[in-house]
């Protein structure tokens, strides 16, 4: 579980020492979370793109898996705010390896760092390495388990385009048996008072799903008339090999989010992609690039986002954010 | 294996519980020459005895484990067959079965005497192997079952893994039918569970962890049981899960066939609930159920349908479960915590009597696998354990005499302690 104690104290909720994922959060810190992330929004479009808020501050980014936009949009965050960084990647389970994640996890905290950022292909990886070192684990992505930042920023564009997440409708379509993002949205959404569906094949979506407290449409038809956003996951060509879907092709024909589809709804409803895209299977490029996609501020938000996260669990307040940004070093 | 010389012994004043002979009342229990001479009344005990005091205890048939995994060869970090041996009579077992899913596994004769002879050293439970049903367990080709019973082996099973082949299955309960001995299948359908690490349902979909369905294990399972009425062969069925599993085993009994089974302490008890937390000391295969599964396999033992508990002991050694769950290999350490376990899943809750627990942990194993042990009848050999079934002790793995301590129930306290353990007439374990 994720030590997140969420203490109501005079300077709003606090998040615990580690972001693991959504699920044991509470609204009023993903809240602060979104809150802290609107005043850091402005830094990236600065000419000077640089505060010293974690100044003095060491982070490893520890990526087991491949990641670009991600471990990036993490660096640029850090950077942002003055930390000093470190990229580790390491291809392969730790087993593979031959180095344990537990001798990892207690190199890392020998050479006496302040944050790790983690990226890892076991669910639970996060939980295991922020319960054996002191620093401050966030977590980048953890098997099948969560992303919690992906849906942060999620839930923040998403706010930004309707002005509210509570009451609103948001169905997940795709992959959802093995997307992480799906997990850290579903629970994220919910936490902040959202309706939440999912739509896809049956094959790729979870057993007791509905548990969670989700509805789950077969058709896509059915869910974009239901929705008011649409977050539509890549489809990995790899599901096909494995025989979850039996061709792009049809996936596209069945399950694609395309111009007709979105049309007969006969009013606009948000796009979200957390990337990257395969355009013409799961999204058609004239959804993508269309009126109602708000894929790229995504992009933008994330940094927003994890500049709140890296600042929040270094110990920051919600309501300073604004002053500490302003350069008072 | 009854070779014990040594003096009379005389177990006085406990109460004597064998539901092989309908006994429950205070007797005494006399053993010469490592067998049952007498139960019955203020007994006298010849010249030259050992008395042991029994008043206040439950005296017992020893327990029977038709399910261990004692690590060797191979894996002597883990267990041994000798300290596999010891932690079994610590937990009241005098009989235990070795599974054959050693490095290299136990698939042909010698292999067999090497188990037995590093048990006869051991003189802790006795150890009886199971052999490979196919070679090297790869689920092709039968071994000698002829040749691994004349060694010394009581089953064949490939055990840590199904035998898939629906031919060579029937060909296996075909062919073991000339010895009279079972082959015990773990029922898995590899192709369902699918590199699954826990059961599927929405605590696996939250954690993000890969499932094991039900149908998994039923569907093989129902299989075995058509295979069973084809061949008449003797199926036994490995740590019964599901509820699922529990109707096609009623079928099997109503049509009479001879098919049996077990089912673990653990899945008496335990759900996936304690899954959560990545908690690896929880990954077990078949893996813990959820509520209505327990249920279903509890009562299907308070029934009869499922004959008998077995522990499916498997030690790990702690830095291999210290790992992300995925990479964690499955199995729960059961010989010492068996009893108590059982007592706070069936006994406490008033589910069965005390009574019937003797008989689902001893004297059912004997009465199904033919064994001459799990009784107190006089000629039967002195297996005896002397239990204390109110006294409360908590679970700490660093005190188990196996050399693992990989248990999800570490720190609970558990009623019913054992206090002696006699093989062949000889204590093998005490404890105050």
């Amino acid at each position: 579980m994720t030590p997140a104690t969420a203490e109501p104290s005079e300077s709003g909720p606090r998040l615990g020492k580690d972001l693991i994922g959504l699920e044991n959060l509470e609204a009023s810190q993903i809240q602060a979370i979104l809150d802290t992330a609107e005043p850091f929004k402005e830094i990236s479009e600065r000419a000077i793109k640089k505060v010293p808020v974690l100044r003095g501050k060491t982070i490893v980014n520890l990526f087991f898996e491949p990641s670009t936009r991600t471990r990036i949009s993490f660096e640029f965050a850090e950077k942002r705010l003055g930390a000093d960084t470190v990229n580790i990647s390491a291809s392969g389970s730790s087993v593979q390896k031959g180095e344990t994640l537990v001798d990892t996890a207690r190199n890392l905290e020998a050479m006496r760092i302040d944050m790790v950022v983690v990226r890892h292909g076991s669910s639970g990886a996060a939980q295991f390495l922020a319960e054996r070192i002191p620093s401050n684990v966030i977590n980048a992505g953890d098997g099948q388990h969560e992303h919690p930042t992906q849906a942060l920023l999620d839930l923040l564009t998403l706010r930004d385009t309707l002005g509210k997440i509570s009451g609103t409708k948001v169905c997940i379509v795709g992959d959802i048996r093995h997307s992480r993002v799906a997990r850290s949205n579903i629970f994220g959404l919910l936490h902040m008072g959202a309706e939440v569906a999912v739509c896809g094949p049956r094959s790729l979506i979870p057993a007791g799903i509905e548990e969670l407290g989700v509805r789950c449409f077969g058709r896509v038809e059915e869910a974009i008339e239901w929705s008011d956003a649409l977050n539509i996951l890549r489809l990995q060509l790899e599901r096909m090999k494995t025989g979850f879907v039996p061709s792009l092709r049809e996936y596209n024909r069945v399950f694609g989010v395309t111009r007709a589809r979105l049309d007969a709804a006969g009013r606009p409803i948000v796009i979200l992609h957390p990337g990257p895209m395969n355009r013409g299977v799961e999204i058609d490029s004239d959804v993508a690039d269309g009126p109602e996609s708000v894929i790229l501020p995504q992009v933008t938000n994330g940094v927003a986002i994890r500049m709140a996260v890296l600042y929040l669990l270094a110990g920051g307040h919600p309501e300073h954010a604004e002053a500490a940004k302003g350069g008072a070093a | 294996m009854t070779h014990s010389s040594g003096r009379p012994v005389l177990i006085r004043g406990g109460r004597v519980t064998d539901p092989s002979q309908d006994l429950d009342e205070n007797a005494d229990v006399l053993v010469v020459a490592g067998r049952v001479e007498a139960v019955g009344p203020r007994l006298s005990a010849p010249d030259e005895s050992d008395i042991i005091d029994a008043t206040g205890l439950v005296v017992a048939p020893g327990f029977i484990d038709v399910h261990v995994h004692l690590r060797e060869p191979g894996d002597e970090h883990k267990e041994t067959i000798a300290t596999g041996a010891h932690a079994a009579v610590a937990g009241g077992f005098t009989q235990v079965w070795a599974m054959p899913n050693t490095d290299p596994p136990v698939d042909n004769p010698a292999a067999v005497g090497f188990v037995i002879a590093a048990a006869e050293r051991a003189r802790g439970a006795k150890v009886r192997p199971i052999g490979a049903a196919s070679v090297g367990q790869n689920g092709e080709r039968m071994t000698e079952v002829g040749e691994l019973v004349s060694a010394g082996a009581v089953a064949v099973s490939d055990d840590g893994h199904p035998v898939l082949d629906s031919g060579l299955m029937r060909r296996i309960l075909e062919y073991t039918q000339t010895f009279g001995i079972p082959m015990i299948q773990h029922s898995e359908d590899p192709a369902l569970s699918a590199g699954g690490v826990m059961n599927e349902g929405s605590v696996a979909t939250a954690l993000g962890l890969r499932g094991i369905p039900n149908a998994a294990e039923a569907a093989m399972l129902a299989r075995d049981v058509l295979l069973s009425e084809v061949t008449g062969g003797h199926l036994h069925v490995c740590h019964v899960s599901t509820r699922q599993s529990v109707e096609f085993l009623r079928m099997a009994r109503a049509a009479g066939l001879r098919v049996s089974s077990e089912v673990t302490p653990h899945h008496l008890l335990l759900t996936e609930e304690l899954v959560r937390g990545y908690n690896t000391e929880a990954k077990v295969n078949p893996p813990l159920r959820i509520e209505a599964d327990v249920t279903a396999v509890r009562e299907a033992l308070v029934e009869g349908v499922i004959d008998m508990i077995a522990t499916d002991h498997a030690p790990h050694h702690y830095e291999e479960k210290e790992r992300e769950f995925d990479d964690a290999p499955f199995g729960i350490n059961g010989l010492e915590t068996a009893f108590g376990l059982c007592l706070k899943a069936l006994v406490e809750p008033g589910h069965m009597s005390l009574s019937m627990l003797i008989d689902r942990m001893s004297c059912a194993p004997a009465r199904v696998m033919s064994l001459e042990e799990g009784t107190l009848r006089a000629g039967a050999p002195a297996d005896i354990v002397l239990l204390v079934p109110d006294e409360a002790w908590t679970v700490d793995p660093a005190r188990f005499v196996s050399r693992s301590g990989n248990t999800p129930i570490a720190g609970w306290e558990l009623p019913g302690k054992v206090r002696r353990t006699l093989v062949d007439g000889e204590t093998r374990f005490t404890t105050s």
